[in-house]
């Protein structure tokens, strides 16, 4: 075994190369640190938004629209022109503790460290065996991150009559991905019993000519080689039995954790990422963590600006020195799905990288949301609450030395 | 380039083996070593489609097998070949043991009888150990625990690289593979007379490993069935590869009349797999996961060992395994025809493959055949795909990783394509490299693997080019 970089260190090594990890690369760069590294596996930059050929990407941080593939090249342009050190095709493999990582390249494995980690590894798509789908496994099931690929990199498609299941925005972008590339989709399904896209992008399947039902789900597929007919259950309970070549599923993000998950780091169970503090600051207080890896999902624009937020969190934190302070873990009832940051750190930077609590709902719920820092209520709103759309409650002053940080919710009122 | 069928063989074959399920590759390395001419006739695209590509992957002693079976002898032999030719063909073996655990008082009572029958069957390395006891050598089980067995010799292999081991073994010794080759009629005229659905050859003797279709394939060779198969469905769920740090041993609860039961067990790979689930059914094609048998499975996890619980899921899959009416492995040698069936072979089939294969050799004998001159083991190392030794990733030059769950290499897809026994689906180019095995199940790599693989493989991943 050779270790072809293995005195190699950094002040601050970026694992993962899309938004989010480019932005806090260029803006550690920008704040006066000498060295900093930025790996990412595969051979080009920009992450999911390689093979995302249709959403607009860039708006807000370049002031331009790019399609993906040329957004990411934009990425690598302005990370050089930053004096970040890039590095492609290099997989970490291992997160360990003392701010080192095991990394395996084309040339073989090593080990790098650095004063800080920034791990920025993003999300995916949940897949067809971790969602329990019943039936046989043949080919023709795959995920919208899968088909974009198909069809931006390769110039293939995995089928052409495929069912598409979910309603996110991506759902959206995955129907369009079809139509526009020679696929008809049969139908489109949505488990829960409301469109999760907002107007009006939920309407894009019936415009389209294509059967959209809510509160529907698969009871069997059917398949020797490829898929050959997919069974759904109605609203109403009645079965109905769809000839098609491919099931598409759509959304369910869920962070690419791994490294966490694998560390003794481990992950918040729910946002299934890792838990941080309000700079991005991990468990262990040289990893950072931000963008979608957070909480799966938010667009890439959203990504890049958490990414450029804690990218400046960890530069003052080079500057200041670590902070190890015992976190204070922040509480949550049901159906509140996730809270990030989920800790608290006291004594860190005055202005943190997220002035916000980011919440979600695991379900749809009516009732009152409320904040308690040590007891006493301090934030509170009644109202509607959507799954998978952002809540935004500020983080107020003086939470990160409270003892106790929880929000409550109920129901009805 | 699409595997072409072998070149066809003028003469006649001195053996036929129906089925290239784990039986049926450890028979044909078996015959192949004696000198025999070999042919593998299979129905599948593949190796191991059948029932052998779902399993345990456990190496079992025979501790509860059926004291004087058949079954017991084979597993025992078949455990002790492979122990011994092993190290040579470069396959894994995990020691992790096994826990034989009562979870309440009446199971509890039942495993003084277990652990006599196992002395009974010659394995000697049981230990009773009470609930503590056993929670000591594997904190993380539940504390309800009451008391267990200890089986030190129960370990874990890697159930695909071993049968593609003992078939790799038969090529390079001159064996033929016949894929998409279905058995449709054999005819015995002093020899024997194959008709498969891609053309007719001769063998003087065959051996059924047929699996699900073991019965069927005995009567298209004009025999009135001995048994019938009764396939029995296991769904099994994979967990993420953080799940493996909770599992160092095998955990085997105490078993019924009908089963072995729902086992939870660390993989060569890295992961854990809860299963099976035993369902009877008819069709011999069809072995679907259901949600409501999943997560029945998942939660069983959790409830032996807690800290599986909310572990995501890496993969779900179901296998069927060709059950009969009875227990025992249906062995049938009829020397007038010279043939062998080797039927009903179930759970412990992937342990006791190579016992088979010797028995299936020992029963030729009484053939009256001529005698052949034994080969000299061809030395070959199949590549690693455990996690307990060294991965290609780990060495440089590797191309570039294409499936990052699982850090599969270029060098090694293209390495399979290259190999005596290229894969001929996608399910074979799983088992053979681990590509789209991981935890996000092809998202990144599905793409990559459709172009690399593009005119390689029975059914292509992508059904066709991106119109415009």
């Amino acid at each position: 075994m050779n270790a072809p970089f293995e005195s190699t260190s950094a002040d601050v090594i970026v694992v993962g190369g899309g938004p989010a990890g480019v932005a806090a690369a260029m803006e550690l760069r920008r704040r006066g640190i000498a060295r900093v590294l930025l790996l990412d596996r595969e051979p080009e930059l920009g992450g999911a938004t390689r093979h995302c050929a249709h959403s607009p990407f860039g708006m807000r941080e370049f002031s331009r629209v790019y399609l993906g593939a040329a957004y990411g090249r934009r990425l690598a342009a302005e990370a050089t022109r930053a004096g970040v050190e890039l590095r492609t095709g290099y997989s970490v493999v291992r997160l360990e503790s003392g701010g080192r990582l095991e990394v395996a390249s084309p040339a073989g494995v090593g080990t790098l460290s650095a004063r800080r980690i920034l791990i920025a590894t993003g999300a995916r798509e949940t897949p067809r065996s971790a969602r329990l789908i019943p039936g046989d496994r043949p080919l023709g099931i795959v995920t919208t991150g899968t088909l974009q690929s198909y069809v931006a990199f390769h110039g293939l498609m995995p089928f052409r009559r495929p069912l598409i299941v979910g309603s996110e925005l991506v759902s959206q972008s995955a129907l369009f991905t079809c139509l526009t590339h020679g696929a008809r989709p049969v139908a489109m399904i949505e488990p829960g019993p409301h469109a999760l896209a907002r107007a009006p992008f939920a309407w894009f399947p019936r415009l389209m000519g294509v059967p959209f039902h809510v509160g529907a789900d698969i009871t069997d597929i059917r398949g020797a080689a490829r898929v050959e007919e997919v069974t759904i259950r109605l609203a109403d309970g009645s079965p109905r039995t769809l000839a098609c070549d491919g099931v598409l599923l759509t959304g369910r993000f869920t962070p690419e954790s791994a490294l966490f998950r694998q560390s003794t780091l481990g992950v918040d169970p729910g946002s299934a990422g890792p838990a941080i503090d309000q700079d991005g600051r991990s468990q262990d207080p040289l990893v950072f963590a931000g963008g979608n890896l957070l909480r799966a999902v938010e667009t890439g624009g959203w990504a890049f600006r958490e990414g450029r937020a804690v990218g400046r969190a960890l530069a003052e934190d080079l500057a200041r020195g670590s902070e190890a302070n015992a976190p204070t873990p922040v509480d949550f009832e049901t159906p509140i799905k996730l809270v990030v940051p989920s800790l608290l750190r006291a004594g860190a930077n005055a202005a943190p990288a997220f002035p916000d609590f980011q919440l979600r709902m695991a379900r749809a719920a009516s009732g009152r949301l409320s904040l308690e820092i040590d007891g006493r209520e301090v934030w509170a709103r009644a109202g509607t609450w959507w799954p998978e759309r952002r809540i935004l409650v500020p983080i107020p002053p003086g939470a990160t030395r409270a003892g106790s940080v929880r929000f409550r919710f109920r129901e009805g009122q | 380039m699409l595997h072409t069928p072998s070149p066809p063989f003028a003469g006649q074959y001195d053996l036929a083996v129906i089925g290239a399920g784990v039986v049926g590759c450890a028979v044909a390395r078996r015959f192949a070593l004696a000198g025999a001419k070999v042919v593998v006739i299979e129905k599948g695209a593949d190796i191991l489609s059948g029932a052998s590509k779902a399993n345990s992957a456990i190496l079992h002693t025979g501790f509860d097998a059926p004291p004087g079976s058949l079954e017991l002898e084979l597993v025992k032999a078949g455990r002790a070949e492979y122990l011994a030719i092993r190290e040579s063909l470069g396959l894994p073996l995990v020691e992790t043991g096994a826990l034989v655990c009562a979870w309440n008082a009446a199971e509890a009572d039942k495993l003084d009888a277990i652990a006599a029958q196992g002395r009974a069957n010659g394995i000697e390395e049981l230990r009773l150990l009470s609930g503590a006891e056993a929670r000591a050598t594997m904190p993380g089980l539940a504390e309800r625990l009451v008391a267990a067995i200890e089986v030190a010799g129960e370990h874990i292999i890697d159930p695909w690289t071993a049968p593609l081991a003992y078939l790799t073994q038969a090529v390079a010794l001159g064996a033929h593979l016949l894929r998409d080759a279905e058995l449709i009629e054999g005819r015995f005229d002093g020899d024997w007379t194959l008709t498969t659905s891609t053309g007719t050859l001769r063998a003087a003797a065959v051996v059924n490993a047929a699996g699900l279709y073991g019965d069927v394939v005995d009567a298209r060779l004009g025999f009135e069935p001995d048994f019938e198969i009764r396939p029995r469905k296991g769904q099994f769920v994979v967990l993420d590869k953080a799940a493996f740090a909770h599992l160092p041993r095998i955990v085997l609860p105490v078993p019924t009349e009908i089963t072995k039961g729902v086992v939870v067990c660390p993989t060569a790979f890295g992961n854990v797999l809860i299963g099976p689930t035993a369902e009877e059914q008819e069709d011999r094609t069809r072995a679907t996961v259901e949600t409501g048998a999943l997560e029945a499975l998942l939660a069983r996890g959790a409830e032996i060992v807690p800290a599986l619980a909310g572990i995501p899921v890496t993969a779900v899959y179901a296998g069927l395994r060709p059950a009969t009416e009875s227990k025992a492995y249906r062995v049938i040698a009829r020397a007038d025809r010279r043939a062998i069936t080797l039927g009903g072979i179930r759970s412990t089939g992937l342990s006791a493959a190579l016992g088979l294969a010797g028995h299936a050799l020992r029963l030729h004998e009484g053939f009256g055949l001529p005698a052949t001159a034994p080969a000299t083991p061809p030395t070959l190392c199949l590549p690693n795909l455990t996690e307990t030794r060294e991965r290609d990733w780990q060495r440089p030059d590797h191309g570039e990783i294409v499936c990052h769950c699982e850090l599969v290499t270029r060098r090694e897809i293209e390495a399979t394509f290259d190999s005596p026994v290229p894969p001929g689906d996608f399910g074979g180019l799983r088992r053979r490299t681990r590509a789209g095995m991981g935890r996000c199940q092809g998202f990144y790599c599905n793409a990559r693997l459709a172009e690399m693989t593009k005119g390689r493989l029975k059914e292509p991943l992508a059904v066709g080019e991106r119109e415009e």
